[in-house]
């Protein structure tokens, strides 16, 4: 009986109250011939004991970052998560509880989304920001959809062609049917051409989308794409990586309309691409337009302080097809684990993150770049990721290092046919030098192993 | 509850304050901007609150205990689902081989997470009755786009445009908003005078425009509706698909499944109905199930099973609508629901629809007499109760009612959903009560429809804050604190 109170007295006591001679008299309404007539075809039932064990060995079978030193990323990160952050957001009051619609019952809740709006605001150097989406990708679609809404262009979106591909699918599956085109503008050498994208733009584009840093890791003339987006009154978004902000102008900074960012890497584990985090900030005069929860700071009935949701006539309840989305949840619980990482980081500590990881990327950029038959794919400034290219098969290259304990780096191939020799390396604060210099002789090793 | 309300990150933010999180560098020290241009170097330190450990861990340790919770209180929120979160799978999602995953590690480390992924599919599959699943889709809305647009797809490969979706007046909100998203118009069905399709207005507004019927079933009244065979058969008969809102699948589990009532396509949400915890507002899960017909057009990838017994992602799917969101799904949410399914069994599985709709039932019997249920006086999972005639007779109104229930350590149902019932509360108990639990919400119940209504108008007193002016809220909005400082920090 997992998780069931009810004892047999208490069944015969309740249909008797209920009138029913017995609990299959209530599914009365479901007419015979749609129901039933057999147990479900699923594995027989496991108590706490035999699912843990299950469970278990099933996790044993997985070579996850904490068996392989770990050099993956393309917008998903192996950085360090402070204990602070799984103790605190492992209450059961946070986690257990639900949107808070009810301010008397959730001050709790709510005055957390506030403080993420405020930090998520005072990070991108923007105005105003939602109580979030449900990632990276799709917060870019939700991008565009607002933007279409603020400008009342709906022709077309311009994204370069260097950020993150499955942000670029996500999208296009998004705005399938709503008649608005989307030109990728191709990237070239591991960035977009600023000529190229500018010239994209006409006077029927709502947005142009640009990803800073790239998803090669590449820093992107990215004040020079919001200029000529702003000049045709497009809207600037920009997708961002929150870490990179330790140390790179904000996004406000440079005149972006909109940020969004994939916020995986604010405390949340990698937990193979989910549950994490979709962020969107933005100018306060298109928050009318913004998808997603809002809080708001508001008074009591005695004139205190307090938080509640807002401005939910944006929302599909209260809208339903006018609605500014179809988004009905945020991601509270990864909201609530960035905050506890953003507060107990501080401004210093999120500057040291992102300058370990820039020094740290660039010093294995260097040391793989000497090992025979790798080099460095552009000659392009980039801030924790990176790509080389191998003389040899990189999948093959990649399953030997692996063999030599390291998760060593995202085969492109996967992503773009025509990068089938090149590898993505990303490097975060949690690697070490030592971890760095073997990956180095993992790559050596690995590259003459498979020449031979 | 505590009655101090507490301040806010930024005002207990000093100067200097900070932790010992990251350590020092062990890769040679060069000037920052030899590393990266200058010109994108930011100046100053990004404005966050400075703070110590100990002020981070007092501060969310207070915010906690401002929230009700399952783990706290029962929170009886209609259409929620708001069942206990079994710890075991807290503990189990967050082992390291699960947790630490990448999700671009090559397949062959990934045969764990790959293996339960495909068995889940197939539970999916078994459990709605239909053919093939996507586990991609990170919430219940999302599956209903993705689905919609899966729809859209088979209908443009068959060579049809069809312009409309029909979706019934009691239906989540989502529903039109995710047509709409999907290129449809979203066509209204009104309900009967039990709470069921208007079958003639539905008659008079199928046509052979129409794409898909969005049925949510049984409804947000809490009824199953027995039409859905002939709706079905009808939509078919026009080349029309049929399609389930999963919100209330925990009514139905093991008793009916949604393909054996025609449905052609639906999303779940493991969040509800396989306890995945709601996590203040999310992360949930919209996996969707279709017929076979449908299969080709659905997200990618799938997880499949090679015949050397080795599971694989496949990409290799032309007719995909593509994507509609990073990565493989929301796969922490999706381990829950898997040991929450494997903790059940198939017997279970149907104990939880059959204690649910039990346990609403003897809820809806014990506060029937002063709350009137509009449709009925049986339900399923969940009802609809109205306060209609206390708000016109003794001035209490369902918001009143919620805010009494506060009072007496209640969660209150959901108010003012959904939308054809006037005064409405949305009570859901789900299987996991007592009746002890049940019995002493019931006597709230009764006890605030007997409370002085000016006392009950100044409810909650027991809580830090007291009906808030949500008005005001939406009128000027503040939606960051105003005096965190927007300067930066100096380096």
């Amino acid at each position: 009986m997992a998780y069931i109170l009810n004892t047999d007295d208490d069944v015969a006591l309740m249909l008797r109250r209920i009138g029913a001679g017995s609990i299959d008299e209530l599914f009365a309404a479901a007419p015979e011939s749609v129901r039933l007539k057999r147990l479900l075809d699923v594995p027989p039932a496991l108590g706490e004991l035999e699912l843990t064990s299950h469970v278990t060995a099933i996790a044993a079978r997985n070579v996850g970052a904490d068996s392989r030193v770990c050099f993956l990323g393309g917008g998903a990160y192996d950085h360090f998560i402070p204990a602070v952050v799984d103790q605190l957001a492992g209450r059961g009051e946070f986690y257990t509880a639900y949107t808070p619609y009810q301010p008397e019952a959730s001050q709790g809740t709510l005055q957390a989304i506030f403080e993420y709006q405020t930090l998520v605001a005072r990070l991108t150097g923007l105005d105003v920001s939602n109580a979030s989406l449900y990632d990276g990708g799709s917060a870019v679609a939700e991008a565009a959809l607002m933007a279409r809404g603020v400008t009342g262009r709906s022709g077309r979106i311009v994204v370069a062609g260097s950020a993150h591909p499955e942000s670029i699918q996500v999208l296009k599956t998004y705005l399938a049917n709503l008649e608005t085109e989307i030109v990728v503008v191709p990237q070239r050498d591991g960035a977009v051409e600023v000529s190229e994208v500018a010239g994209a733009i006409d006077s029927r584009t709502a947005a142009v989308i640009v990803q800073q840093p790239n998803f090669f890791g590449v820093i992107e003339d990215v004040s020079a794409i919001v200029a000529a987006a702003r000049k045709a009154g497009a809207i600037a978004v920009v997708s961002f990586d929150p870490i990179s902000l330790g140390l790179l102008r904000r996004p406000g900074d440079y005149g972006a309309d909109v940020a969004v960012a994939e916020g995986q890497c604010l405390g949340n584990p990698l937990a193979y691409g989910g549950p994490y985090l979709g962020m969107m900030a933005c100018r306060e005069s298109y928050v009318r337009k913004m998808p997603g929860r809002i809080v708001g700071q508001t008074v009591d009935h005695h004139g205190k302080r307090c938080w509640v949701l807002t401005l939910q006539t944006r929302e599909q309840h209260i809208r339903r097809e006018k609605a500014t989305s179809n988004i009905c949840t945020n991601q509270g619980l990864l909201a609530l684990r960035a905050s506890i990482y953003l507060a107990t980081l501080g401004p210093r500590g999120l500057a040291r993150v992102a300058e370990l990881s820039t020094r740290k990327a660039h010093y294995a950029a260097e040391r793989l770049a000497s090992v025979p038959g790798l080099s460095l794919a552009f000659d392009r400034p980039f801030f924790k990721e990176f790509v080389v290219r191998c003389s040899v098969d990189a999948t093959s290259v990649l399953a030997e290092v692996g063999r030599r304990g390291f998760h060593g780096g995202v085969a492109l191939k996967r992503f773009f046919p025509e990068m089938e020799d090149s590898i993505l390396i990303a490097v975060t604060e949690k690697r070490t030098r030592d971890e760095i210099d073997a990956l180095a002789v993992a790559y050596d090793e690995s590259i003459r192993a498979v020449r031979s | 509850m505590n009655d101090k309300a507490p301040r806010l990150l930024f005002e207990k933010s000093r100067p200097g304050r900070g932790t010992d999180v990251i350590p020092r560098s062990d890769v040679p020290d060069r000037p920052l901007d030899s590393l990266l241009p200058a010109s994108e170097l930011a100046s100053n330190l990004v404005p966050l609150p400075e703070l110590g450990e100990l002020d981070v861990v007092r501060h969310y340790t207070r915010l906690s205990q401002l929230n009700m919770a399952i783990d706290s209180h029962f929170y009886p929120l209609g259409s929620c689902t708001m069942k206990y979160n079994p710890k075991r799978n807290e503990r189990l999602a967050s082992l390291p081989g699960l947790a630490s995953v990448h999700p671009y590690q090559d397949e062959s480390t990934l045969q764990g997470i790959l293996e339960l992924l495909y068995d889940l599919q197939g539970i999916l599959g078994e459990i709605a009755g239909l053919d093939a699943v996507s586990l991609q889709p990170a919430a219940g809305a999302q599956g209903e786009l993705a689905a919609l647009l899966t729809a859209a797809a088979y209908f443009r490969d068959r060579g049809e445009k069809r312009t409309k979706v029909l979706i019934p007046d009691s239906a989540h909100g989502t529903n039109p908003a995710s047509a709409h998203l999907a290129g449809f118009d979203a066509v209204t069905i009104k309900s009967d005078s039990r709470g069921l399709v208007d079958m003639a207005d539905f008659m008079s507004k199928h046509d052979d425009q129409t794409a898909v019927f969005m049925i949510t079933n049984p409804n947000t009244v809490g009824r199953f509706d027995p039409q859905v065979v002939e709706i079905a058969r009808a939509l078919h008969d026009r080349g029309s698909l049929l399609y389930l809102d999963g919100a209330n699948m925990n009514a139905i589990l093991g008793v009916v499944r949604p393909g054996d009532m025609g449905v052609d396509l639906m999303h779940y949400n493991p969040h509800k109905t396989f306890s995945g915890p709601h996590g203040g507002g999310g992360p949930g899960a919209g996996p969707i199930a279709v017929r076979a017909s449908l299969a080709p057009y659905l997200p990618a990838p799938i997880v499949v099973k090679r015949s050397d017994g080795v599971f694989a992602l496949d990409y290799d799917r032309p007719k995909s609508i593509g994507r509609t969101r990073s990565f493989f799904g929301n796969v922490g949410v999706l381990v829950r629901a898997y040991c929450y399914i494997r903790a059940q069994g198939p017997e279970g599985l149907r104990r939880i629809a059959e204690h649910a709709v039990l346990n609403a039932n003897y809820l809806l019997a014990l506060i029937k007499e002063e709350y009137p249920v509009p449709f009925g006086d049986r339900c399923m999972h969940e009802f609809v109760a109205s306060a209609r005639g206390l708000a016109r007779d003794r001035g209490i109104r369902a918001f009143d009612i919620a805010k009494g229930l506060i009072d007496r350590g209640f969660h209150p149902p959901t108010v003012y959903f959904p939308l054809i019932v006037s005064e409405a509360l949305m009570i859901e108990p789900t299987e996991c009560e007592s009746r002890e639990t049940l019995e002493e919400f019931a006597r709230a119940l009764l006890e605030i429809a007997a409370e002085d209504p000016e006392k009950l108008h100044e409810a909650p007193v027991t809580t830090p804050v007291c009906r808030p002016d949500e008005v005001a809220a939406a009128r000027s909005p503040i939606l960051i604190h105003p005096e965190a400082s927007r300067a930066g920090i100096e380096r």
